[in-house]
């Protein structure tokens, strides 16, 4: 049998590190907003020439678009970001790139207003916290049973503290992305975490679930064991069932479109801590907040 | 048993007769009048097309007429689309003031949104009986804005019947006469009885186009814009007020473009990856568990054709970021039965029997598999309820494919399992992953 219990200062300690250090990067490198957030455009071009982004930089900054962004999608083609532009300043954009290279095939163009990228930020925050909320409440009524020597309310928020854990480390990652590789968080990273914040719940719930059944059949036991005993039982399907979606996921991301790329990362990444916290973090912190509290009590 | 059995076939040939691309349910062979073919809806960015979003100006109307003023914008759009000859497409209202036009495989996005943009929006306005101060400038003159001297009225685009190209008939120059409809009629004549004497503007696309004195009341619904300048622009403005007028000013805030190209080369991507991913998680269930394993591949087969069917018989539009749903649903439909085969191996090594460690792995893994589940659908239901429409796109199909996974990796491979359990040859634990010599060591 496993004795991950035995160890969970441990984790408790790696799971502190990897958090703080995601908070330095989030403070340190602040995330890069995309333009669903803070309005712009996003043009994904195609020449007719193998290009370096650079040329293609440089060639723009003569046409007076200093702040373009450049990001190869392809040998030929791609994406250029500008901030919010009227229709004259994009044919100007298109027109410095077809002087210089010749043919050039607009494959998608977008072009967001800064209203509505400050309306779907604000959404964002409101759906998270609103996604959290719901969570609490249903595992507060699933587990309502459950009550000596752990309450449902507790099982709550080992669940919250965990995924909370889950969403920095992730959004920690992007940030150090966004600040060497350019990546933008969009409305897709959001539908990400919320799918993590899902997923993470999901699988501690599996874990909880064994703990509310073997607090009940192996009353004698002391938390401790019931709670190790509970994840070395589940632990297999824990990793199982991350693994399958890990195939497809992975899948996706080798082999899936690039508009989708970040975020299949993004849930990728989500899927591999949460099935770490469900088993190293969740748990125990329902033994370390009982043996607080009887320590408290003594 | 075995009828369960029967349906489940049954119910696999339906599917997939309308899950599959080009097929089609026909039963004229068995003498029913039947026949029909589903196709599967794509959004903009997988078969290309504009989406353009404008926010309508509310500020000059009272708050009571907004929603009434933001559909009839949004049927003068839709009547201008459909005027550029677009297939299906979508024109909606979204929130308080937005219009939102999905226009699938338009290529020339200049072109649509020139188009929309030529709607004119046309008011009529009376003077403000607080006229506004103005300091003189240095010439000792006084400018005073149009839009500060009249004030809007009720009456404006959205009450227009018709508009006619005639000509003055002192001066030959063209004008346009305008006839309301009913409710227009009534309100030209409230404005015309109380501004007797006053002045009466004509605003088209926010700049005051002429402003005539009222000398009587007019109650017939006709009024007569003058000063419009050569012919040719009187023609085009006649054209353009026929085809609608917009009841408030809008505004493009946003625009997305995908080019058809870009869309086909996405949709074949996300299919393959899909493939790839359905084909890893089945050698993973068939070489970890087995024979449960395998019958679970089979179910998860079954649970895609199923949810490919429902995507067409419900017309579900499918986004990359939905396909990028289902095909993560793929990989979550089999946790269920992971959890069940887990228990299932669990109660053999006690030493039951395999037909009641079939039941006990069911009855107990169920638990675990609702609570699990319905968190996830918690939140597919938070994010698809205020979500944005790509966001709603990933949120359905992953709802979908929860409840679908649910309902054949419960139901399905459970009947499945029971077949096997009962064929002889398909009896030995081995199968299910725990040697013979395992089953005793409860």
């Amino acid at each position: 049998m496993l004795n991950i219990m035995k160890h969970y200062k441990f984790w408790f300690g790696v799971s502190a590190l990897l958090f703080v250090l995601a908070v330095a990067a989030i403070l340190m490198f602040g995330l890069k907003l995309g333009i669903d957030f803070k309005g712009g455009t996003i043009t994904q071009v195609t020449m007719e020439q193998t290009l370096e982004s650079a040329e293609v930089k440089e060639t723009l900054a003569a046409a007076n678009f200093a702040e373009a962004v450049v990001q190869p999608t392809g040998e030929k083609s791609f994406l250029i970001r500008t901030q919010p532009q009227e229709k004259e300043e994009h044919d100007r954009l298109l027109a410095a790139l077809e002087t210089r290279y010749g043919k050039v095939t607009e494959d998608s163009f977008s072009s967001i207003g800064p209203v509505i990228g400050k309306e779907l930020a604000g959404r964002a925050f409101y759906q998270l916290g609103l996604v959290s909320l719901g969570i609490i409440l249903y595992i507060a009524y699933a587990f309502r049973k459950v009550t000596r020597p752990v309450s449902s309310w507790r099982f709550s928020w080992a669940a919250i503290i965990a995924l909370v854990h889950d969403l920095f480390i992730v959004i920690g990652v992007f940030a150090v992305l966004g600040r060497f590789m350019d990546v933008e968080i969009d409305t897709l990273f959001v539908t990400a975490l919320l799918t993590i914040l899902g997923f993470s719940v999901h699988d501690t719930i599996v874990v909880f679930d064994r703990i509310r059944e073997n607090l009940r059949v192996r009353a004698g036991q002391s938390l401790r064991e019931i709670i190790n005993s509970s994840i070395s039982q589940t632990v297999v399907r824990s990793i199982n069932t991350s693994l399958t979606v890990i195939f497809v996921l992975t899948a996706l991301l080798l082999f899936g479109g690039e508009s989708t790329r970040y975020f299949v990362l993004a849930l990728l990444l989500g899927m591999v801590i949460g099935t770490y916290s469900s088993i190293f973090i969740a748990s125990p912190i329902l033994l370390a907040w009982h043996n607080w509290d009887v320590s408290r009590r003594s | 048993m075995f009828f369960r059995f029967l349906a489940i076939v049954v119910l696999a040939i339906v599917a997939g007769a309308i899950a599959l691309p080009d097929g089609k349910i026909n039963l004229k062979p068995i003498n029913i009048p039947f026949e029909k073919s589903w196709d599967i809806k794509l959004g903009l960015d997988l078969q290309g097309g504009t989406h353009l979003v404008y926010q309508a100006d509310m500020k000059d109307v009272p708050s009571d007429a907004q929603s009434d003023a933001l559909a009839s914008a949004r049927d003068v759009i839709e009547r201008r689309v459909n005027a550029f000859g677009v297939s299906e497409p979508l024109v909606q209202i979204s929130g308080s003031n937005r219009i939102i036009a999905e226009l699938p495989g338009v290529k020339d996005i200049n072109e649509a949104i020139k188009l929309i943009g030529q709607t004119p929006f046309l008011e009529f306005r009376e003077e403000s009986d607080t006229l506004p101060t103005a300091e003189p400038d240095e010439n000792g003159e006084v400018t005073l804005n149009a839009n500060d001297v009249f004030i809007p009225t009720q009456l404006n685009g959205k009450q227009l019947d018709r508009a006619v190209l005639e000509f003055d008939q002192t001066t030959g120059a063209p004008i346009v006469s305008l006839q309301f409809d009913d409710e227009g009629k009534q309100l030209f004549s409230d404005l015309t009885s109380r501004n007797l004497g006053k002045r009466i503007a004509i605003f088209l696309d926010g700049d005051i186009i002429s402003a005539p004195t009222v000398q009587s009341a007019i109650i017939d619904g006709k009024a007569i814009i003058t000063n419009i300048g050569t012919v040719q622009e009187a023609k085009e403005l006649v054209t353009r007020l026929n085809s609608g007028a917009l009841p408030v000013p809008i505004k493009l805030i946003s625009q997305q473009n995908v080019g058809a190209t870009l869309g086909i080369d996405s949709l074949h991507k996300s299919v393959q990856a899909g493939l790839i991913g359905f084909i890893l998680v089945s050698m993973f269930m068939v070489i970890y568990y087995r024979l449960p394993g395998f019958l679970a591949v089979v179910a998860l087969s079954i649970y895609i054709l199923i949810s490919v069917s429902l995507f067409k018989l419900f017309g579900i539009t499918l986004t990359l970021a939905g396909i990028a749903g289902f095909i993560l649903s793929i990989g979550m439909a089999v946790d269920a039965n992971v959890l069940i085969f887990e228990r299932m191996r669990e109660e053999l090594r006690k030493g039951k029997g395999l037909s009641q460690a079939l039941d006990d792995g069911f009855t107990r893994a169920w638990l675990s598999v609702r609570d699990s589940n319905t968190s996830s659908l918690i939140t597919t239901f938070i994010l698809g309820y205020f979500g944005t429409s790509i966001i709603r796109g990933f949120a359905v199909t992953l709802a979908l494919g929860i409840l679908v996974s649910m309902f054949t990796a419960i139901t399905l491979s459970r009947t499945l399992m029971k077949l096997a359990v009962r064929l002889n040859f398909l009896s030995n634990t081995w199968l299910y992953g725990v040697p013979a010599k395992e089953t005793t060591n409860a």
